[in-house]
């Protein structure tokens, strides 16, 4: 049970029962979708970058709680950083998580204390480390974000 | 008829080590057997046996062990038959890696030979993707048409517009048993419309064969497709039943070895019977399991199985809504003869997902996600299910466990 109250901590449920910039932006924000075909889980992700900005983040869709406050503690995470800042706590999340360079689960891929502390109310998530079954579900909304990033950079 | 013996659950449990292994201080409670049932000792045995005394290679050798594979494989062609009642058991099994192989093989085979731009076929809403998307992919070749019968408010087959949606089809391909729903689909009644219509039907058996009796004789069935690992036996094999007359009309599906009577440098000339559709080494020791698979599941007895999971059924759809009223949500019909023991489960405000990952501190394994029925999710409206599905080793403990974990799942979420 420890293990299940260090996935499920306070910060987590919270987020889920009340996601944080729920809901979707008017052009020219883009519009990005992200499926997690194992379970079924829909993000859909409004993004707007103004000058190498993040200016604004709308999350929508739906999913289970690790995925659902995954967007949540991001949308709230990334706003108002540079696309590069962004990039770089991505970096991080994933490795918090023991997510390797092709995605894939590596418990050998560890972060550094200091990077840890730059994720703030990201490091929450950290207990899904240990159910590497959830970690998709982290990671749902931060690859439909580089997704998004990597759509208005090829623009 | 004869009186139906009720299964001895706790010798039964014997035969599944699985089951009697202890994880971090808890007991397995499998409750996943709708995904993958386990496969007794027996079957194991009987795998073992082969690979350390007969394995060969089949339809090759002269010697003595490799005629014995070759008989040992050809028989459980024919036990295979005889299960699902075929009436040429020899002749009419085919082999594959899969029941969704099986899927594919009818519509890349049958399908590709039998339909154009002017035909139609008729699925249902609560299909396996198994059994839609193989047909969408021919479709973007051939463009036919795909009608669907829809799924009614109370989680059957809305047959209504059954005979409209008939009218003109070449084919009928439907579950026996939703594998979220658990609905128990009229298959008699389904392939008589069929017929009467000038259609083929084609029948997934993978949750109805390891619960219920099905012979394609007596339903008079064209094409039936099972999954020997959801009947105690092993993963790696699938098996297609094709009536002799169709699949002696069937071109081949996959091309090389063992499908050939015949190669030359510019063509070649096809094997005759199931062999046509077996290319390559097929599942020896796969096949010689699922033999074993269903000599165990019949020596328990067909009827004694199936009702042993509709006791189940009635026992835990009682306890779940008299403990949780309509906070737990089953999605599928109500209990009755045509409900089977699959029981998808929804929480408002709960996402599959978590419940499962609750269900499993308590050693309670169940399945949570779309259950490859992405246009069912759309139709009830839920994007993911938790499935509890019962097996032959399950008892009403298990059931009481269930709903043990679900009452935590639901204090700890509210």
């Amino acid at each position: 049970m420890a293990d299940l109250e260090e996935l499920y901590r306070e910060i987590i449920l919270d987020h889920y029962r009340n996601p944080r910039n729920r809901g979707e932006l008017d052009p020219p924000a883009i519009r990005v979708e992200g499926f997690n075909p194992l379970c079924g889980d829909e993000i859909v992700l409004s993004l707007a970058v103004t000058d190498g900005v993040v200016t604004d983040v709308k999350v929508g869709g739906s999913g289970c709680s690790i995925s659902t406050s995954s967007g949540s503690l991001m949308s709230a995470a990334v706003k108002g950083k540079t696309v590069d800042d962004v990039r770089e706590l991505l970096a991080t999340f994933k490795g918090m998580l023991s997510v390797g360079d092709e995605g894939e689960h590596d418990p050998s891929v560890e972060p550094t204390p200091v990077n840890l502390r730059s994720l703030g109310e990201l490091a929450a998530l950290q207990g899904v480390a240990k159910f590497p079954v959830r970690i998709k579900c982290a990671t749902l909304s931060w690859n439909t974000l580089a997704q998004g990033l990597d759509e208005i950079a090829a623009d | 008829m004869a009186a139906v013996t009720s299964l001895d659950v706790a010798t039964i449990r014997k035969d599944f080590p699985l089951l009697a292994q202890v994880r971090d201080g808890k007991r397995i409670t499998y409750l996943d057997s709708g995904a993958s049932a386990l496969p007794p000792h027996q079957v194991v045995a009987a795998m073992a046996t082969y690979q350390e005394t007969t394995h060969a290679n089949v339809h090759r050798g002269v010697y003595a062990t490799a005629e014995r594979a070759t008989h040992l494989y050809e028989q459980a062609r024919i036990d295979v038959g005889r299960f699902i009642g075929a009436a040429k058991p020899a002749s009419e099994i085919v082999f594959t890696k899969n029941c969704t192989e099986a899927f594919n093989l009818l519509a890349q085979s049958w399908g590709l030979a039998n339909l154009g731009p002017n035909s139609a076929i008729v699925l249902t809403e609560m299909e396996h993707h198994a059994n839609i998307v193989p047909w969408l992919q021919l479709q973007t070749r051939l463009g036919f048409e795909i009608r669907y019968l829809s799924v009614a408010e109370d989680r059957t087959l809305d047959l209504s517009n059954l005979d409209q949606l008939l009218d003109g089809a070449a084919l009928l391909s439907v579950t026996a048993t939703s594998n979220v729903l658990g609905t128990v689909n009229p298959i008699a009644e389904l392939a008589s419309a069929a017929h009467a219509a000038g259609a083929l039907i084609a029948v997934d058996g993978a949750q109805a064969v390891p619960h219920a009796s099905i012979d394609v004789s007596a339903l008079d069935l064209d094409f039936l497709a099972f999954s020997p690992h959801k009947v105690y036996g092993p993963t790696g094999i699938g098996v297609l039943y094709a009536k002799a007359e169709h699949l002696d009309a069937m071109p081949p599906f996959l091309g090389g070895g063992g499908m050939i009577k015949d190669v030359r440098l510019d063509g070649f000339l096809a094997a005759d019977g199931p062999q046509r559709f077996e290319a390559g080494t097929p599942p020896i020791a796969e096949a010689v399991g699922l033999s074993a698979a269903l000599a165990y599941v019949s020596g328990l007895g067909l009827d004694a199985i199936h009702a042993h999971h509709r006791s189940l059924t009635t026992y835990a759809l009682s306890a779940i809504a008299s403990t949780f009223g309509d906070t737990v949500k089953v999605q599928g019909p109500a209990d009755g003869p045509n409900r089977a023991g699959v029981l998808s489960l929804t929480v408002d405000g709960v996402h599959a997902h978590d419940i499962a990952q609750v269900l499993d501190t308590y050693g309670v394994c169940v399945r949570p996600g779309h259950h490859c029925a992405k246009p069912l999710m759309r139709r009830l409206g839920v994007n993911a299910t938790a499935r509890a599905s019962f097996g032959i080793y399950n008892d009403r403990d298990d059931i009481d466990l269930l709903v043990e974990a679900l009452q935590a799942t639901v204090t700890m979420f509210a």
